[in-house]
């Protein structure tokens, strides 16, 4: 079903990662998957990935949830790793045809996926841990700088927070609307390429129309709470920089001054 | 003695300038008391709808006035105010959300209002409070019932420390039980924190415990009294298809048929209370 | 034989995660040809996983749904065919209007089926008169219509099928009195023409009471109760229990007949219950 996508969903919650500023979760994600990126042996992957285990449980989010996540990309991850095992340069150690498999081949397939699986789970992290509405704010201030050129940040990061808010509500939407068309034999599980393709406009067309009309709503909604863009608004939740988010930064750097010394100390092999 | 706090003064309105159009508001006036549980009854396209949306500036009058507090609704630098004073809650509970999170999209009001954050913070969970969905606050919104939905809907627009809450068919796409949790939460909002409240309905039984009933139909005021006065009138009722409770209806036809019983039955209560008393008279004398 | 038929069904969401819940939970029901069957129930009692299932939209966790005496899903390349055999109209279906004209639309069902152009047009025609839609706006855009002329636009798209079992979900909700009565006695009119099996799911105890031959009453997933109609509200404690109401006039009936009065129970409707009320008096004033 469509609705039992997780890529993306915030789980609410109390813990210590939760808790941390939305600005400093954002770019302490990319910090890293920066990290990840440098990483060149198997020693300092490892350290990544065990600093990312650590967060995980102190996020207090059930392993399940990150599976399922991972579940969604699995195939990316393995389509790279095959990819990796064949082509790999040096000796072949078993060859079939213009397959090769070198030992250089299985490492650099089992650095990868390894690499893809820690930034799938960093940016599970993220996503579950803050609400979309601190994103869009984070977002939000993140930008700032961006106004200096006429772009206004604050309609976006609002755009933002919708979208996230209605993409569970259109899923549904698409779910009904599907076994709405199914029940009318609509060939959905159809083989053929374009009956399927035909058998989609009947899907389509009912959730653009079921779009606009919320949009509709929404907006008179917006209206009647006096909305009137971004000036004099203020918010609920301020952001500001505590002592845990400190840490949080001090524990990154740290990992990633970890990494750079293994990665000098310890030769891939 | 009660104040009027919304006054509409030959009210006319309609959605284009072409001259054959019929006006969807007709000439309306009335005047609802600061304090007061109004209920507007009509089918649809009776232009009860219509008329909500000229409370909170949503419309604005093709003739005659509309007067909020004492302000006119054309005087532009009140729209805001005019706003915050009087709430509207749509009919579908999935559309007039705006936030992924409870208490954060009960924020959004004030928070375009630029109420200071530690004041929000406040008015949130008082808010959530007085609709009884404080321990949802941390909450997804898309994951609430309809029922739920809608009281946080009403949740949103407490917090803006509105004077009047207006309600467009609020239960109408809601379960029985989402029905009696949003009516309840009004009744108790109107009675304890003394907001005025319309409720803007095509279900009769929950005209029941409102101070006022008014009946629309095709742009212009049918009737308007005391529940209890404007359901002796089953036979209009029924005339312009609204439906008549089933209470009500026997009492009705009893009448009809020379039973003597009294008028404007509403609950359930009453109609067994009433026919106990006909039935005590009629009985054989052993 | 009955033509639908469920045994042992069971329908589990979200098996071996922390979601993991039962929503149907070994049902066992059988319904006859010419029925009028009501299914009411709470939200989240497992209706809609329940009548999802007996079209196929869903597959059982375990049990069987017999069609016509046959399991519908002993060859799932045939499912479709389950589905033309039993309509569903869903909640608000004025949502799934699609095509640019009202007849198009209409002829979605039937085209799907495969049937031939003459064949199409006639049940389209004949499926806009059960709905009682004037032949005009067939050629209008579904999107320019009223509201009460999509609903019933879309009804008769599956009715246009020529289903042996419709199935309606809340098909009244949100409708304005006017609407809702219309549309009731359309589909009992539509019920007593065709004379084919029609299950109701609808929250109206009124509707219900006004409409079906027999009730099914599920409880947390389970059919708590499958008797005709007015048996299933005599049980006025038992429906409380599991968060439902008699309709109001057999609550009144039932009220009066508690301080000692001698009425008969199960009262359904308003005329059930003047002419009971007429009739006590008429015997007293012999006396």
């Amino acid at each position: 079903m469509l609705t039992d996508i997780t890529l993306g969903q915030f789980f609410p919650g109390e813990s210590l990662i939760h808790k941390l500023d939305a600005r400093i979760k954002i770019l302490l994600t990319f910090v890293y998957m920066l990290i990840t990126f440098i990483c060149s042996n198997y020693f300092s992957l490892t350290i990544t990935l065990c600093s990312v285990l650590f967060v995980i449980f102190l996020s207090k989010i059930p392993i399940k949830m990150y599976l399922k996540s991972m579940k969604m990309i699995l195939f990316i991850i393995l389509f790279t790793a095959i990819i990796n095992f064949f082509s790999g340069n040096g000796e072949p150690i078993f060859q079939w045809g213009i397959f090769k498999i070198t030992v250089d081949g299985i490492n650099n397939s089992i650095f990868v996926s390894l690499r893809l699986t820690i930034i799938v789970l960093t940016s599970s992290i993220l996503t579950f841990v803050t609400s979309p509405t601190d994103m869009a704010d984070a977002i939000e201030h993140l930008m700032k700088p961006l106004s200096a050129f006429k772009i206004n940040v604050h309609d976006i990061a609002m755009m933002m927070t919708i979208a996230l808010r209605f993409v569970p509500t259109l899923l549904e939407e698409a779910d009904k609307t599907m076994s709405a068309q199914k029940a009318r034999g609509s060939d959905l599980e159809s083989k053929n390429i374009t009956k399927k393709a035909k058998a989609l406009i009947p899907i389509f067309v009912p959730l653009f129309v079921s779009a606009f009309r919320r949009a509709y709503d929404l907006a008179t909604a917006m209206e009647c709470r006096c909305y009137k863009g971004g000036e004099g608004r203020t918010r609920m939740k301020i952001l500001k920089i505590v002592p845990l988010d400190v840490f949080a930064v001090l524990f990154t750097l740290a990992i990633g001054i970890m990494v750079i010394i293994s990665n000098t100390f310890y030769w891939r092999w | 003695m009660m104040t009027n706090f919304i006054e509409t003064e030959d009210l006319k309105f309609k959605y284009s300038d072409d001259v054959n159009e019929k006006n969807v508001l007709d000439g309306i006036s009335i005047s609802i008391k600061k304090g007061e549980f109004l209920t507007v009854l009509g089918h649809n396209a009776s232009g009860k709808s219509t008329l909500a949306k000229h409370f909170n500036v949503l419309l604005l009058p093709f003739g005659g006035k509309v007067f909020v507090n004492g302000i006119d609704t054309k005087n532009e630098s009140e729209l805001y105010e005019i706003r915050r004073m009087v709430g509207l809650v749509l009919q579908n509970p999935d559309n007039q959300i705006v936030a992924s999170i409870v208490e954060e999209d009960v924020a959004f009001g004030p928070e375009n209002l630029g109420v200071k954050p530690k004041e929000i913070r406040e008015r949130v969970d008082e808010a959530l409070k007085s609709v009884d969905m404080y321990e949802h606050r941390n909450s997804a919104t898309y994951k609430l019932s309809g029922g739920q939905k809608q009281r946080l809907a009403i949740a949103g627009i407490l917090a803006m420390k509105p004077e009047c809450i207006v309600l467009d068919e609020p239960t109408a796409m809601l379960d029985p039980v989402g029905r009696r949790e949003v009516l309840d939460t009004l009744i108790k909002l109107n009675h304890e924190s003394g907001i005025t409240v319309i409720l803007i309905t095509h279900y009769m039984d929950e005209a029941i415990n409102s101070d006022r009933v008014i009946i629309m139909n095709e742009g212009s005021v049918l009737l308007s009294g005391k529940p209890r006065e404007v359901f002796k009138e089953v036979e209009l009722l029924k005339k312009y298809s609204l439906d008549v409770p089933q209470s009500t209806e026997l009492i009705h036809r009893l009448k009809l048929k020379g039973c003597n019983l009294p008028e404007g039955i509403l609950s359930t209560d009453e109609c067994v209370q009433a026919l106990e008393h006909l039935l005590e008279d009629n009985k054989c004398q052993y | 034989m009955p033509i639908l038929e469920v045994k042992n069904l069971s329908f589990i969401y979200g098996v071996g995660t922390t979601f993991q819940k039962t929503a149907v939970d070994n049902i066992n029901l059988s319904f006859e040809k010419g029925e009028f069957i009501g299914i009411i129930g709470h939200t989240g009692s497992g209706k809609s996983t329940f009548i999802k299932q007996l079209n196929g939209l869903l597959r059982p966790s375990s049990g069987e749904v017999l069609l016509n005496g046959e399991n519908i899903w002993r060859n799932s390349k045939k499912i479709r065919d389950v589905r033309f055999k039993v309509g569903m109209v869903f909640q608000y279906p004025e949502y799934q209007l699609f095509a640019d004209t009202v007849y198009k639309d209409i002829a979605f069902g039937p085209e799907n089926m495969g049937l031939n152009s003459e064949e199409i047009n006639k049940k389209v025609l004949a499926a806009v008169d059960f709905v009682g839609l004037s032949h005009e706006i067939l050629e209008k855009s579904p999107f320019e219509i009223s509201g009460g002329e999509k609903r019933r636009t879309a009804i008769a798209g599956v009715i246009a099928m020529d289903p042996e079992v419709l199935i309606l979900d809340e098909p009244t909700a949100g409708l304005d009195p006017r609407g809702r009565e219309l549309l009731l006695s359309q589909i009992k009119t539509y019920h007593s023409k065709r004379k084919n099996t029609v299950i109701l799911v609808s929250h109206n105890m009124e509707d219900i009471a006004k409409t079906a031959d027999k009730v099914v009453v599920l409880a947390n997933g389970k059919a708590e109760m499958f008797d005709i109609t007015r048996e299933v509200f005599k049980n006025s404690e038992s429906l409380e229990r599991v968060g439902l109401k008699v309709p109001q006039i057999t609550e009144i009936m039932e009220k009066l007949k508690n301080k000692g009065y001698d009425i008969n129970p199960g009262i359904l409707t308003v005329t059930e219950a003047e002419n009971e009320i007429l009739r006590i008096l008429g015997e007293w004033g012999k006396c």
